[in-house]
């Protein structure tokens, strides 16, 4: 079982949902996030103050899947969250130890 | 004097016609006895005492549109303390009107303070109008109608002082500004025994008295204050809420309708030329700093809309009342362009001034007032053409205007550093650094603004 946590732009939310649905994932968690990476950050103008922040809003998706489904699954949240411009992102995978459904007390796979 | 013939030229005068009008119905008799005994005090009009009612409530709504304004452009953890700013002294400066400023800026004068003759609300007639000059509407509804303007004024302050004043220290402060800065000016400029008054400086409804002396005592208290600690460390300041900030100008604008043609004292042709001119200039500044954003940055922003609107309003407030409705744009124009560009000195000139209230109330109110001098017209209140004769024509009304405008600058500067240093001996006016950093509302209220 491995977790894909993938940071995005926070526009591309619906299609990377999209592609998803299309390969029969249905477990998500979207989480609101600022960071900071490669991107200048984004221009804020305020009575002539211009400030830019560094720390520009992304989205922070978390999908847990089965091992063999990892590749097409990085791959379909690649292209769904590419632009090309600076910015567009990372995707990490973390293997796990341990994943239990709560309300059965299911253990592994079966818990997904 | 007759205050029925005596030509004259501001607020409490702009309603001669009327009581022209009274005169003529009562016939020859009267009239007979002019010059020798004073006249009877005009009728109370069941007309102009209702659109002065109701221009008192848009004036009353002009502060809560203040607190939303200001409260939009602080930083999330200071809204609350931002918004009580204005909100506060409804509260504080409500009673302390009725109970003494009233009778110091319009009781019976030597030039410079009222007398105590209304203090704690003593020969306030809710039936007679105000004793010392031609009114048409009770005494009690002209306090009342001052009284939200003596609120008003005070709060416009707080834009200068947001987001690192003690609010006991506010409370403090504001009461004294209103008791000793308010209360003198309002005498000067609009008492008929006022010295400004009597050297016929033009203020139709408070470019003076209201924006000049606000903006300015804005620069003293925050001269004083300090800087807060996010720009000493060149932190971002970013407003929680541009949305409240444009619901707040657009209830400005509202209510601003009774400020300046309210100011008219009556239902007449000044009350609707003061309408016209006061919304086209607001159309005109709003325009007016748009294009000069445009230009400067690029960007024509929301914020710089609100604000220029504001600033047009600010420019034709001496003026609405004396000007023809094309100057009130050109006003409007001038005041929009002016203040965005006058809102850069804080950077150049190193003083904290958090929401602008110098370069728009100090420098829009003071433009206003000279260019009231400039195109105030004749044909549009006779007023200003005895306000021209007994200055000798235009140049001698622009250097009295100009006086005006500099005496009653010098004077709150000075008087605000003086009531901002008693009020730092006696209770503190600065924040403590923790303070600051959590945010005023959570430190000073024990409340969130925002708990979503």
């Amino acid at each position: 079982m491995t977790k894909i946590e993938a940071y995005i732009r926070t526009h591309l939310l619906e299609a990377v949902h999209h592609a998803l649905d299309e390969l029969h994932v249905h477990g998500m968690t979207v989480i609101d996030v600022r960071g900071m990476g490669s991107s200048k950050g984004v221009h804020h103008l305020y009575r002539g103050s211009e400030y830019t922040l560094t720390l520009t809003p992304r989205l922070k998706l978390e999908i847990v899947v089965n091992d063999d489904q990892v590749e097409e699954v990085v791959e379909a949240i690649r292209k769904a969250s590419y632009t090309g411009e600076v910015g567009d992102g990372k995707i990490l995978t973390v293997s796990l130890g341990q994943v239990v459904r709560i309300r059965t007390g299911e253990k592994g796979e079966g818990a997904l | 004097m007759n205050p029925n013939v005596v030509p004259t030229r501001r607020r409490p005068a702009s309603i001669l016609i009327v009581p022209f009008c009274a005169l003529a119905a009562i016939g020859p008799s009267l009239a007979s006895a002019q010059g020798t005994a004073p006249a009877a005090p005009p009728a109370i009009s069941a007309a102009d005492s209702v659109w002065l009612a109701v221009s008192t409530a848009l004036v009353l709504l002009m502060t809560p549109a203040l607190a939303l304004f200001y409260g939009g452009m602080v930083r999330r953890k200071n809204v609350l303390s931002t918004m009580m700013h204005s909100f506060a002294l409804m509260g504080t400066v409500s009673i302390i009107w009725l109970l003494l400023t009233y009778s110091l800026a319009f009781g019976k004068s030597s030039g410079f303070i009222g007398s105590l003759e209304f203090a704690l609300g003593n020969g306030i007639s809710m039936k007679a109008s105000y004793p010392h000059t031609a009114m048409t509407v009770p005494a009690g509804l002209f306090m009342l109608f001052q009284m939200m303007f003596a609120i008003i004024t005070p709060a416009l302050i707080s834009g200068a002082i947001a987001e690192r004043m003690k609010f006991g220290g506010y409370l403090l402060f504001t009461s004294l500004w209103a008791i000793l800065v308010y209360a003198p000016v309002a005498c000067w400029v609009w008492n008929p025994d006022g010295w400004l008054y009597k050297k016929g400086v033009l203020d139709f409804a408070g470019g003076t008295v209201v924006h000049l002396a606000s903006g300015v005592s804005a620069l003293a208290a925050c001269i004083v204050l300090g800087k807060r600690k996010a720009l000493e460390q060149h932190e971002p300041v970013l407003p929680n809420n541009i949305t409240t900030t444009l619901l707040g100008a657009g209830l400005l604008w509202f209510g601003w309708i009774g400020f300046n043609a309210g100011s008219a004292l009556a239902m007449n042709d000044i009350a609707v030329s003061a309408f016209l001119s006061t919304h086209v200039a607001a159309a005109a500044g709003m325009l007016g700093w748009m294009l000069c954003e445009k230009l400067r940055y690029g960007r024509a922003t929301a914020l710089g809309g609100a604000s220029g609107l504001v600033a047009g309003l600010v420019g034709i407030t001496p003026a609405a009342g004396f000007v023809t409705p094309l100057s009130g744009i050109l006003i409007g124009l001038i005041a929009g362009v002016l203040c965005c560009l006058a809102i850069g000195l804080k950077h150049k000139l190193k003083f904290d001034d958090a929401l602008d209230v110098v370069g728009v109330h100090g420098v829009g109110g003071a433009a206003g007032a000279v260019l009231t001098a400039i195109l105030a017209d004749a044909t549009v209140n006779s007023a200003v053409d005895a306000s021209l004769k007994s200055n000798g024509g235009r140049g001698g009304l622009i250097m009295w205007q100009i006086i005006g405008v500099l005496t009653v600058a010098a004077f709150a500067f000075v008087a605000t550093l003086i009531l901002m240093k008693i009020t730092q001996a006696i209770v503190g006016v600065r924040t403590t650094n923790d303070e600051e950093t959590q945010g005023l509302d959570l430190t000073l209220h024990g409340e969130a603004g925002y708990n979503l």
